[in-house]
């Protein structure tokens, strides 16, 4: 019989611990073990991006990632995205922009996107575009789900404008969206 | 008229300028913080006391009798609390239900969530378990040994009416022409003729005639179909799910497990998208039966590989159109021939087609001929307008090839040929003020029309401009809406419409417009079937237009209670108030003032609690004309086509929410380019789908697409009383047509098959 395995991560900033079995995935681990069911799940072979979530400065599709795998490690889903002070910027750029209809993809957009700004804060429109590539949206046809993020991006833009004049180092940011073996 | 919308800063609400305060301004969503914060309830995240967890073994096999299903070592499974099969239903009768969009056959349905003698598709469920865990439950269903005697299948709708072909359901009577034929695999055959299409064409200058075919697509919303049931020890059966409509859902699964109406409580929670898919159930009968038998509440999750074999999709089919003009370009006759593929049991949207096909034009000759076929594929189900992206991709391409032969403006000659108020449907309706000649003229006026098309692109890749119309009747039906005011001047709003888009948002909204508060201080909430009264389903593009009609009502009415508190607050006659932009005054005495605000705080000491409640039941609603451009880059190399630019114009009577109607339009627009350039069922031999994942089934991504431009049209529909026509479906009509004439602009080729796929592309520039 397999038995549980015993893993301590940092779940949203705060120290968890969990029991999970050998093969359950981490995104079952999330809904189904700790309870954090905003992470979703669309199609459940890396294909939707609609429980995408970042393991470790990186973005998975939780749905390839095992439980066990999350051990020391930092996870970040979409309920560790608003702080007591309100919403991250995103959320609220979604909700101005109606970049959402059903909301089922939504949890997976804005982790995407986060991760995106953290590395790149002032994308463009097509670097959004292909970033956001691993997640289907099936109601928006995307445009308003750019515009949001396009939109923080903007803010980005003018804030490190008006603190930053002169510094060219943060533009050059050269990040690749993964590291070999993550998605995409 | 007109909304033009080109950038987010650009954006101009028309709050001011239609005259309303709250409609047509872009509010936040009521639920909008739960869905980005995670904490919306959709129906697979629900969890109960006690829950037990269920798995479908489906059939391998698109067509075959089953002989024999043997269970008992999967129930021996430890952790097992039951195995159903086909026999554990209720027999259901062959009654029809109808469902709001559509009515089904109830033993028919049974047997498409769980067969009875033998299996029409592949991935149609046949035997169902119930266990402590979801993996205990799959390995359970791997114990099954099911004895199957594999029958011939049935592939397309060619095949399915040509000699020799197997009969896939031997009880089916067929309707042809109003004669019952037996020993056929045809359902349907209807027929709307009207004029003399044969002398029409004997005085046509010019015939063009052609046959279009369009592959199986799927609806492809990203929650999987879920269901959770409880069936107590008082026969009372309580279903949690993602569905289109609670009612509807209710009377499918009382109807499958014969028991009344009120013993089925279902509860709505959010759902992941539906477009017409979500209207049948499949799980949540099956649910029951497994709650029944295990004692405990039991839930059935979908996984994607079934979402694509056993759920939706949208027929495939063949539209032949034949089109025949005069010298000046107006249309003189037409003739078109639909048929779909039903799937495994009747019930396509043909009927629906026919109601679209030749609605964009004023045609004096007209013949339609539909055809309901059965083929062994899936139960088809709505997708969106369904049946209208079929026959507009036949009848676009057709017009734009006259344009073509006749050198005449492909907008002029829609113009020239458009039907319009007083203008016989041919489907029999005479067309009340609709909006497709504004449609066409926002058309000709656009930026995007009028942008000059560079035609050369880089390496070779040539582009193209296309334009296509398209229509959606639009549906009206029952809603009931109940606002309760509390006494902070807020109000509570109960809905039975399942929010899919955003409708939370543009009910609320009309019930605020006439209550003259903010749109934020109402607060709808979309409860139960024991807790609002009957409502249809969210689909047909109905829900703005009718159940925002019901808040409409329900709103008067609070207005009218609320006159007269006041008038006994102030001792005068009701007659004396009255009430306008959020206030509450004497005719006569100016002095005597109180915003809606105000008068809800005085409600204890004038009589207690105000609430009311608006029922319609809309057997008319208005009709919806959209026309898209497309701008398209084909490499004649690889035959892959790119959209540069795209532009969906509608009318939509009254754009409530601007930003929801927008994203209505894109949405609809980017499934229609998915349908044309990529998504397809690819079917074996044995019509077995061979790329059922997201991966091999190929959506449009962010990357595939622009910005889609959109402009609102409103031709104000006289029978609502903001104006509203509804939005969602037509937006999916004409992307197809659009794109196959943007397509042959570019490289001179028609093609007369969806998807336009690189190597049909290929293959057509290679003979031409």
């Amino acid at each position: 019989m397999v038995e549980k395995v015993h893993v301590r991560t940092t779940l949203n900033g705060e120290h968890a611990e969990f029991l999970v079995y050998p093969y359950q995935s981490l995104l079952e681990t999330l809904r189904e073990i700790i309870g954090l069911t905003g992470t979703k799940e669309g199609c459940n072979d890396g294909n939707c991006g609609a429980c995408t979530v970042i393991l470790d400065n990186r973005i998975v599709d939780s749905c390839l990632v095992l439980g066990v795998e999350a051990e020391g490690k930092s996870i970040t889903t979409v309920e560790g995205l608003a702080t007591p002070a309100g919403l991250h910027p995103l959320q609220q750029a979604f909700l101005e922009e109606a970049s959402l209809q059903c909301g089922i993809c939504t949890p997976g957009f804005l982790i995407a996107s986060k991760a995106l700004l953290d590395r790149e804060p002032t994308p463009n429109e097509h670097r959004i575009r292909h970033w956001l590539a691993g997640n289907l949206c099936r109601c928006t046809g995307y445009d308003k789900i750019i515009r949001a993020v396009e939109k923080v991006a903007d803010s980005n833009k003018s804030r490190r404008g008006s603190a930053r004049v002169g510094s060219r180092a943060a533009a050059t940011t050269t990040a690749r969206r993964q590291p070999a073996g993550a998605r995409k | 008229m007109v909304a033009t919308r080109k950038s987010a800063s650009a954006r101009t609400s028309t709050n001011g300028k239609n005259g309303y305060r709250v409609i047509g301004t872009r509010p936040i969503r009521h639920d909008g913080v739960d869905k980005v914060t995670g904490r919306a309830i959709y129906g697979a995240d629900l969890k109960l006391p006690g829950l037990a967890h269920g798995a479908v073994l489906r059939s391998p096999h698109a067509h075959a009798n089953i002989k024999r299903i043997d269970t008992s070592k999967a129930a021996r499974l430890p952790g097992v609390y039951t195995v159903i099969t086909g026999k554990d239903m209720p027999r259901a009768d062959s009654r029809e239900v109808d469902l709001g969009e559509g009515a089904t056959n109830l033993r028919w349905a049974s047997n498409n969530v769980l067969a009875g003698e033998k299996v029409v598709y592949r991935g149609q469920p046949v035997a169902a378990v119930a266990a402590v865990d979801q993996n205990t439950a799959l390995e359970a269903c791997n114990l099954i040994q099911v004895e199957y005697q594999v029958l011939p299948p049935v592939k397309d709708v060619r095949h399915a009416l040509s000699k020799g072909a197997t009969i896939v359901l031997d009880d089916l009577v067929g309707d042809d022409l109003g004669k019952k034929v037996r020993n056929t695999n045809m359902a349907r055959h209807f027929r709307h003729e009207f004029g003399d299409p044969e002398a029409g064409f004997k005085k046509s200058k010019l015939i063009v005639e052609h046959e279009y075919e369009l592959a199986t697509v799927h609806q492809g919303y990203i929650e999987p179909h879920n269901a959770t049931a409880h069936w107590n020890s008082e026969d009372r059966i309580t279903v949690w799910t993602s569905t289109q409509g609670a009612f509807a859902a209710r009377r499918q699964i009382a109807g499958i497990l014969q028991v009344d109406d009120s013993r089925v409580k279902v509860i709505p929670l959010e759902i992941g998208g539906g477009f017409g898919g979500k209207i049948p159930v499949y799980g949540e009968p099956v649910a029951a039966v497994l709650s029944k038998k295990a004692g405990r509440p039991v839930k059935l999750l979908m996984d994607r590989k079934a979402v694509f074999e056993s759920t939706g999709p949208t027929p495939a089919g063949t539209v032949r159109v034949k089109m025949g003009v005069d010298a000046r370009g107006k249309i003189v006759a037409a003739d078109t021939d639909i048929r779909f593929e039903a799937g495994g049991y009747p019930g396509s949207p043909v009927g629906a087609g026919a109601m679209c096909v030749l609605s964009c034009y004023n045609i004096p000759n007209t013949r339609i001929d539909g055809y309901d076929i059965i083929t062994n594929k899936a139960k088809t189900a709505a997708y969106r307008a369904p049946g209208s992206t079929h026959v507009a991709f036949a009848v676009e391409s057709v017009v734009d090839e006259i344009c073509e032969k006749l050198g005449m403006d492909k907008i002029e000659f829609r113009l020239m040929n458009a039907s319009k108020e007083g203008t016989r449907r041919a489907d029999g309706p005479t067309f009340p003020v609709v909006g497709n000649e504004e449609c066409l003229i926002a058309a000709k006026n656009s930026p995007h029309w009028k942008s000059k098309l560079v035609r050369n692109g880089p390496n070779g890749r040539k582009r193209g401009r296309g334009i296509a119309s398209g229509y959606w009747f639009n549906i009206g039906l029952k809603s009931v809406v109940t606002l309760s005011v509390n006494t902070d001047g807020t109000v509570a709003l109960i809905e039975g419409s399942t929010d899919i888009g955003g409708t939370r948002a543009s009910i609320a909204m009309q019930a605020a417009e006439v209550l003259g508060i903010p749109a934020e201080d109402v607060r709808p909430v979309v409860v139960d079937t024991e807790s609002v009264g009957y409502t249809d389903v969210t689909g047909g593009s109905r829900t703005c237009y009718a159940t925002g009609y019901a808040a409409y009502h329900a709103a008067q009415s609070v207005v009218n209670i609320l006159r007269e508190r006041a008038a006994k607050l102030w001792d005068i006659k009701v007659s004396d108030v009255d009430f306008k932009d959020g206030a509450f005054f004497s005719k006569s005495d100016s002095e005597l003032r109180l915003s809606f605000k105000q008068l809800a705080k005085k409600l204890d000491e004038t009589g207690g609690p105000v609430g009311a409640t608006g029922a319609v039941d809309l057997s008319a609603a208005g009709g919806g004309f959209g026309v898209h451009i497309a701008d398209v880059e084909v490499d004649p190399d690889t035959g892959k086509v790119d959209i540069l630019r795209y532009t969906a114009i509608q009318d939509v009577g009254r754009a409530i929410h601007p930003s929801y109607v927008e994203g209505q339009m894109q949405g609809g627009a980017v499934q229609g380019i998915g349908w044309a350039l990529n998504e397809e069922y690819f079917m074996d031999d044995a019509v077995r789908m061979a790329n059922s994942s997201f991966l091999d089934y190929r959506m449009p991504t962010s990357l595939d697409l622009p910005k889609i431009e959109t402009i609102i049209v409103e031709v104000p529909n006289p029978i609502h009383p903001f104006g509203v026509r509804g939005v969602g479906e037509t937006p999916i009509a004409p992307p197809v047509g659009t794109i196959a004439n943007a397509i042959y602009d570019a490289v001179g080729v028609r093609l007369r098959q969806a998807p336009m796929k690189p190597g049909r592309i290929v293959e057509a520039l290679a003979k031409k």
